[in-house]
């Protein structure tokens, strides 16, 4: 099983890709799952670090949190370049914060989770020391946002990661 | 534009509901994006773009195939994906790439403790260059007797290997 | 009616993302520094996507999707080897 499927994800992700672009028929299927064991052995080949998810049930509530921070900080942000920047008194700025996470695919996941909401922007993580130079759009406090990745991300993914 | 006619006013509203909050988020980020000062705060602009902005679009783009098809068509899907994915990590690359570049001129962009934790860091990893350097220079003269004695012994062995 | 709707929301759409695409553009060009560029190129490939997508829903064509597809394929990449080539200065090493 392991040896003929590697990477049943993503070979089931490529699979639900090739029928979404095209249409639902049997053919279809058994050609998108041909193509998608194939992929599957070439990421294989790459061999990347294989997650370990702890706990699945987690997940739900941590896109749920993305969804709802996405929506909010779109209002924020567009409020922003609307009033131009509360009439020049935003003050954008750089924020170091230590992280305790260690485990690539979950900083992976922190860095688009950041990144993808807008007002935050990843800018680099030194691995040696677990330090992140996070670039916050509207900086009113250097703590409040080292508390929101530190308590709100940070620990979420470690429990579901680590 | 017949074919938009039988499509029920209450989906039509929606549509247009998610066409427009899309779009306008688009141009508001690329207004802020021409409009804001510093390249690490335009970095933050498009992103209004990527996230809301093409839900939107794509939201409303799926309900129209949807109901005109008949069936569900959930190919724009793969775009909406595609785009959530690979969006943070250009912007990850680019970000990494500017604060590189304004490190490397000590630009006045930077305040001083990004500066500062990087140069400690330089510092560091000189000095344990430097100390390495220093541990390589002080090791071949015993290591060299080593290498000439392994030599002569491969050449000893040559020696006696050849004629048998 | 509701062609009516949809018609002004698509045109209204269309005008939005075509202005953005100008905006991106003037930065693009007015720079200042290669990465304000790259970043313009990028966010310029997904106005344009989008703005194909839009154009798709209002001729009812399936031919813009795969266009904004690949757009969105290329875009990326290109996106990647500029900010690999920001960094050092080669795109391949």
């Amino acid at each position: 099983m392991s040896r003929l499927i590697p990477y049943p994800f993503v070979s089931f992700l490529l699979l639900v890709m090739w029928l979404m672009l095209t249409r639902f028929s049997l053919g279809h299927v058994v050609l998108g799952g041909a193509l998608a064991l194939v992929a599957g052995r070439a990421v294989a080949a790459l061999q990347p670090a294989r997650p370990r998810l702890r706990r699945w049930r987690l997940m739900p509530k941590l896109f749920w949190m993305i969804f709802t921070d996405i929506i909010r900080s779109n209002i924020a942000v567009a409020w922003l370049i609307l009033t131009n920047g509360r009439h020049g008194q935003r003050k954008s700025g750089f924020v170091l914060i230590p992280l305790k996470l260690r485990d690539p695919n979950a900083l992976a996941l922190l860095a688009c989770i950041l990144t993808a909401t807008p007002g935050t922007a990843w800018l680099e993580y030194d691995s040696d020391e677990g330090m992140l130079t996070l670039h916050v759009f509207d900086l009113l406090d250097d703590e409040q946002w080292r508390h929101i990745v530190q308590n709100r991300y940070e620990a979420l993914l470690m429990e579901i990661f680590e | 534009m017949s074919h938009l006619e039988t499509i029920p006013v209450w989906l039509a509203v929606l549509i247009a509901f998610f066409v427009v909050l899309g779009s306008t988020l688009v141009l508001l980020g690329a207004l802020g994006f021409a409009r804001l000062a510093s390249f690490y705060d335009r970095i933050h602009a498009p992103t209004l773009g990527t996230s809301w902005g093409t839900a939107g679009i794509i939201i409303a783009s799926m309900l129209m195939a949807s109901y005109l098809e008949g069936r569900a068509v959930i190919h724009e899907l793969v775009i909406g994906i595609f785009v959530m994915l690979t969006v943070p990590v250009t912007l990850i690359l680019l970000g990494r790439a500017a604060l590189h570049r304004d490190r490397t001129e000590n630009s006045p962009l930077l305040p001083e403790h990004v500066l500062t934790a990087h140069r400690k860091k330089v510092q560091a990893e000189a000095e344990a260059a430097a100390e390495a350097e220093a541990r390589a220079e002080a090791e071949p003269e015993q290591k060299l007797p080593v290498e000439d004695a392994a030599e002569d012994a491969a050449e000893g062995r040559n020696e006696t290997g050849a004629p048998s | 009616m509701s062609a009516l709707i949809i018609t002004v929301a698509l045109g209204y759409a269309q005008i939005a993302l075509a202005t953005a695409g100008i905006l991106v553009g003037t930065r693009l060009l007015k720079g200042p520094r290669a990465q304000d560029r790259v970043l313009g190129l990028d966010t310029l490939y997904i106005t344009a996507m989008l703005l194909f997508l839009v154009t798709g829903m209002r001729l009812g064509s399936m031919f813009f999707f795969e266009a904004a597809m690949v757009m969105g394929v290329i875009g990326f990449v290109a996106t990647v080897a500029l900010a690999k080539f920001l960094f050092r200065g080669e795109v391949i090493e």
